[in-house]
């Protein structure tokens, strides 16, 4: 194989990616109104004379969602500005009544912080646009396409958090992004739905020379409304990108529009003037000056979060990283964990983790566990018996299903049912009774074909009604053998 | 100054279908009035800091508490062209 | 007993007080002269008063407002054809007070369009006329409010101010109008044109009712972020002394460009302030010259975004067209008159990129030496005292051609709008048989000390309070 010059191979064109993450908050009202905020209902219902926009109509900011601000910024270690300011954005659009978007800009609430290995660049407050859907039945206008402008989503508060282009893998962004709605999700900010649009995640991407320090021309990847859409977004375009410089070609700087069902990456409409935003210091509002008082209160409303709350199972219970993880991110799963590893001495940290992950996790569906019928100290009792050796791991599996929807008391449920763990003694006589009822597969093993033994263990394990442990029965049976 | 091309430039910003009469006129007046204007470009003010506002207020919030709305109707009695609900626009898109 | 319209504010309350009067009598015969109205100074007329407590300090007196000013249910357009048959579905909060007050909306005042000019010729609706000289202007933008204070239409009126738009037109139709400090009135509900400068402020025939209106129309409102309110009670003031008051006469707004008629009337004035104990020294605001440059960049840049919400998708003129772009520039070439174009343009070039330094922001760090400039004054003098208008009303058509012309106009109001602090204007005397003003003016939220010494002045200058034009109307 011939050398490529290093610019041009493949594989030596790394990704560098950055996100640019809005996040609806969920705060009774909306930004610069007293309008509630809801999902869906009625188009235009949830409106007044600011949030549409109307002449003479003045926006004055939700406190509480100042008071999220600062709690994401706090979050993710940013320094928050002693004062920060906000601009009017200007463009038209039917979505934006006024307008312009009142955003921030030059003195936005908080910069240069972190989350994990990725830097924050930064963290501000802005209001969301309206609505746009498409015309139904009175379709057209003057022969064209006609819109319909809902107004009810006009004005959410969001917060848009830019970080440093430190990602290089989709797969890392991925990660990246569940880690943020993690963190997100545990401050109790967001709903942050990715299908319903209260996380909307966009991701600028470029491709440069392996060891350079300098960026490539980079591209705007819009519609990436999960974290699955996100890695094969990134990874369609990086290939793209990758094929063009190989090809001697140049990247153009422009946003694409990812299309989940094809996997196709398309050009939006390039405006016809070029984005002159016309920023300048919204004359409305007077400047925000983070106070020690709303500092320490934001201070005060962080709970831990998934990163250090991860890195406390690994250090502290000795739980592989991804294990943690999965009990850390979603927290009400490691709440219940933590809950139960509490209600019974003795239990295994990681047996609990493994089944509050694999086993409960899989009952819950969307459900939190608290929702459920189980407790904490129920699940606890479970893995203690299984861990025992007094209850079979498939008579605790259908055991914990009717836990989950009925509740229940572990220990008396498996007496009530004699699930208890065959006996030894027990065991040794059904087993050898099985090999005595079963010759055929007896025959077939003393010719070689060892797998034959499944027979006579699925005899045994029918006979226990799932009372014995699988392992043990398969030691048995080959033991009786002489295998 | 300001030649007929900006002229035209900052009239699609500013969403204004201007006349050719208009086009000429505004770049003329336009002019007169910035060269006027531009007196303020020979004042030193490197020091100054910039005042956008006159009022010495801050973190003048309003508590999350959820206020009336408007009634649709009368709001859509409004529009110039309502429709399903909403406020009926040539889409975005077309052209 | 005197004819109704005769009666300044405080006459009529008082004869309502009395009984010799009942409100809707009062209110009727004002709306019956609104009804001949002879100026355009009226856009809409009220068919009868809203109901008013009985008790309410204003005993239901009617009042003139501005068509700038939202009102539920009544037609509001800033004089715009973009806003035509719109109607508001809430009320400015400045009208809910006076309203509570019981001052019941008597009309809907003409204006220049979106409160842009200094002569009401931009009104979309027809000019103005000064009731002194049908043939001149009566200023702007609040012209229709002056005019019908000074032609007695209305007992007294509301504005606003954002250049000089109260100060100007009562000072070309021999009346008193004040502009309050930056954030005595709500916004709420008044239609933007600058925010940063913006202020709602009363129009009356003398200072006293000046004085009566403002008390009522002050406030700290939560729908207003930009709100403060007045630090005391706004006091109808009695003295006719000027004893100690410390006197600033501007040497940048006496000079060149005033013409000879109203710089002796300020010199009257001062004269007379001198013999009523008061001293006068002279001040300077270096920066001054250069505030016409500042806030014809700031005043059109705040423009062009606040009148980006007229887009044909929610309220008011919609030009139909094939695609969105086209809807917009349609509807918008076809809604805004020209002075509000080139105020959009101005506004727009000022803010593009590229630009925005050079204009915007340098324009606003003359405003910090504008501000610098009156801190300083005011640590020599209490108030500052300057010619409101450089010229008497100019004729209808004089200075349409001219833009830059009309802009200049607004020499003299123009530093006290940039630096938010308060300014009356009172008739100061006749040149060429026009009336003059005269500009007083003072540090933030000192409104009081500026009404006092306009009442001393006034009474000691002995303005004819009633204008000619007045018999004319009244039959």
């Amino acid at each position: 194989m011939s050398a490529q010059p290093a610019s041009t191979a493949v594989s030596q064109l790394e990704p560098v990616i950055g996100l640019e993450i809005h996040v609806q908050l969920n705060t009774r009202t909306k930004m610069f109104c007293a309008c509630p905020l809801a999902f869906g209902g009625e188009p235009n219902t949830r409106i007044c004379p600011v949030c549409l926009g109307l002449p003479g109509a003045l926006p004055v900011p939700n406190a509480e969602a100042l008071h999220f601000g600062l709690m994401i910024a706090l979050a993710f270690a940013c320094e928050v500005a002693p004062r920060a300011i906000f601009h009017r954005k200007n463009y038209f659009y039917p979505d934006l009544p006024k307008g312009y978007q009142i955003s921030q800009y030059d003195e936005p609430l908080a910069r240069n912080g972190r989350l994990g290995d990725v830097r924050i660049h930064r963290v501000h407050l802005e209001e969301d646009a309206a609505k746009l859907v498409h015309a139904s039945s009175s379709g057209r206008i003057h022969g064209s396409e006609a819109s319909i402008v809902d107004f009810n989503r006009g004005g959410t508060p969001l917060v848009e958090i830019v970080t440093e282009p430190d990602l290089r893998s989709p797969e890392q962004a991925a990660e990246f992004g569940r880690l943020l709605q993690a963190t997100l999700r545990r401050l109790g900010v967001s709903d942050v739905n990715m299908e319903e649009g209260s996380l909307r995640i966009d991701a600028n991407v470029s491709v440069r020379p392996r060891g350079s320090e300098q960026l490539g021309t980079k591209t705007e990847l819009k519609n990436l409304n999960s974290f699955r859409f996100l890695e094969r977004g990134l990874a369609a375009e990086i290939e793209r990108q990758r094929a063009l410089l190989q090809a001697g070609e140049q990247v153009v700087q422009e946003t694409l529009h990812f299309d989940p069902r094809s996997g196709s990456l398309t050009a939006m409409r390039s405006k016809e003037e070029a984005h002159d935003y016309r920023y300048f210091p919204e004359p409305d509002l007077v400047p925000v000056v983070p106070t020690e008082e709303m500092l320490a209160r934001a201070r005060q409303a962080i709970p831990e979060l998934p990163l250090e709350r991860a890195e406390r199972f690994e250090r502290e219970l000795g739980l592989a990283p991804q294990l943690a993880r999965m009990l850390a991110y979603r927290f009400e799963l490691g709440d219940f964990f933590e809950q139960a590893l509490a209600a019974a001495d003795g239990v295994d940290a990681r047996a609990l983790a493994n089944w509050t992950t694999n086993e409960l996790a899989a009952r819950l569906g969307e459900r939190d566990p608290q929702e459920t019928a189980l407790t904490p100290a129920a699940l606890a009792s479970l893995v203690a018996m299984v861990q025992q050796r007094r209850v079979s791991a498939a008579a605790a599996k259908e055991l914990l299903d009717r836990l989950v929807e009925e509740g229940g008391e572990p220990e008396r449920l498996v007496s009530e049912l004699g699930l208890e763990l065959a006996e030894a003694d027990e065991l040794e006589a059904i087993v050898e009774r099985a090999i005595r009822e079963n010759e055929d597969a007896v025959a077939k093993i003393r010719g070689g074909k060892v797998q034959a033994i499944g027979a006579i263990v699925g005899a045994v394990m029918r006979a226990t009604q799932g009372r014995a442990d699988g392992a043990e029965v398969q030691r048995l049976v080959r033991a009786k053998l002489g295998l | 100054m300001i030649d007929r091309d900006q002229v035209l430039h900052v009239a699609r910003l500013a969403r204004l279908r201007l006349s050719d009469e208009e086009v000429e006129r505004f770049t003329r007046e336009l002019g007169t009035i910035l060269e006027h204007v531009e007196r303020i470009q020979q004042l030193d003010l490197e020091e100054v800091p910039p005042t956008s506002h006159v009022v010495a207020l801050e973190n003048v919030l309003r508590p999350d508490e959820p206020g009336p709305c408007l009634e649709r109707e009368v709001v859509l009695a409004q529009a110039p062209d309502a429709a399903e609900g909403g406020f009926r626009v040539p889409s975005p898109g077309a052209s | 007993m005197t004819a109704i319209v005769d009666l300044d504010a405080h006459g009529l309350i008082e004869a309502l007080r009395r009984r010799e009067l009942a409100p809707r009598e009062l209110f009727e015969t004002y709306r019956a002269r609104c009804e001949r109205d002879p100026l355009g100074a009226f856009l809409w007329v009220a068919e009868e008063a809203r109901p008013i407590d009985p008790g309410a300090p204003l005993a239901g007196v009617p009042l003139a407002v501005k068509d700038i000013f939202c009102i539920e249910g009544v037609p509001t357009t800033a004089a715009s054809r973009i806003l035509e048959g719109y109607v508001p579905p809430y009320t400015a909060t400045v009208v809910s007070l006076l309203e509570a007050a019981g001052a019941p909306t008597l009309g809907k005042t003409n204006m220049d369009e979106f409160a842009m000019g200094s002569s009401n010729e931009n009104s979309a609706f027809g000019p103005v006329r000064n009731p002194w000289d049908r043939e001149r202007v009566p200023g702007g933008s609040s012209g229709g409010s002056a005019a019908a204070v000074a032609a007695g239409l209305a007992p007294w009126a509301i504005g606003t101010d954002t250049g000089g738009s109260i100060r100007q037109p009562a000072a070309l139709c021999g009346v008193v109008g004040l502009k309050p400090t930056y954030g005595a009135c709500s916004r709420h509900g008044m239609i933007a044109f600058a925010s940063s400068l913006d202020q709602a402020g009363p129009i009356a025939r003398n200072v006293r009712d000046c004085a009566l209106l403002l008390r009522h129309m002050v406030g700290r409102d939560p729908a207003d972020a930009t709100s403060v309110g007045l630090p005391e009670e706004v006091r109808i003031p009695q003295a006719d002394r000027l004893d100690g008051t410390r006197l600033g006469v501007v040497v940048e707004l006496m000079g060149e460009g005033i013409q000879p008629g109203v710089r002796a009337c300020v010199e009257r004035a001062l004269a007379v302030a001198e013999e009523l104990g008061a001293t006068v020294e002279e001040v300077r605001l270096p920066h001054a010259p250069y505030a016409i440059s500042a806030y014809y960049v700031i005043a059109p840049a705040e423009a062009s975004a606040n009148l980006a919400r007229y887009d044909g998708v929610r309220y008011g003129l919609r030009v139909d067209a094939p695609d969105l772009t086209a809807m917009y520039e349609a509807t918008r070439a076809t809604g805004f008159g020209a002075e509000v174009k080139r105020r959009i343009m101005l506004g727009t070039y000022a803010l593009s990129s590229g630009y925005y330094d050079a204009y915007y922001a340098t324009a606003q760090r003359v405003r910090t030496k504008i501000v610098e400039d009156f801190k300083e004054a005011f640590s020599r003098v209490d108030l500052i005292v300057a010619p409101t208008s450089p010229t008497v009303a100019f004729r209808l058509g004089e200075k349409l051609a001219d833009p830059l012309a009309m802009y200049l106009s607004d020499v003299c109001t123009v530093p006290m709008s940039l630096a938010g602090i308060p300014a009356i204007s009172i008739p100061a005397g006749l040149a060429e048989g026009l009336p003059v003003g005269l500009q007083i003016a003072g540090p933030a939220f000192s409104e009081n000390r500026i009404l006092e010494a306009a009442y001393a002045l006034e009474q000691a200058l002995a303005f004819s309070g009633v204008p000619r034009p007045l018999a004319e109307v009244a039959t």
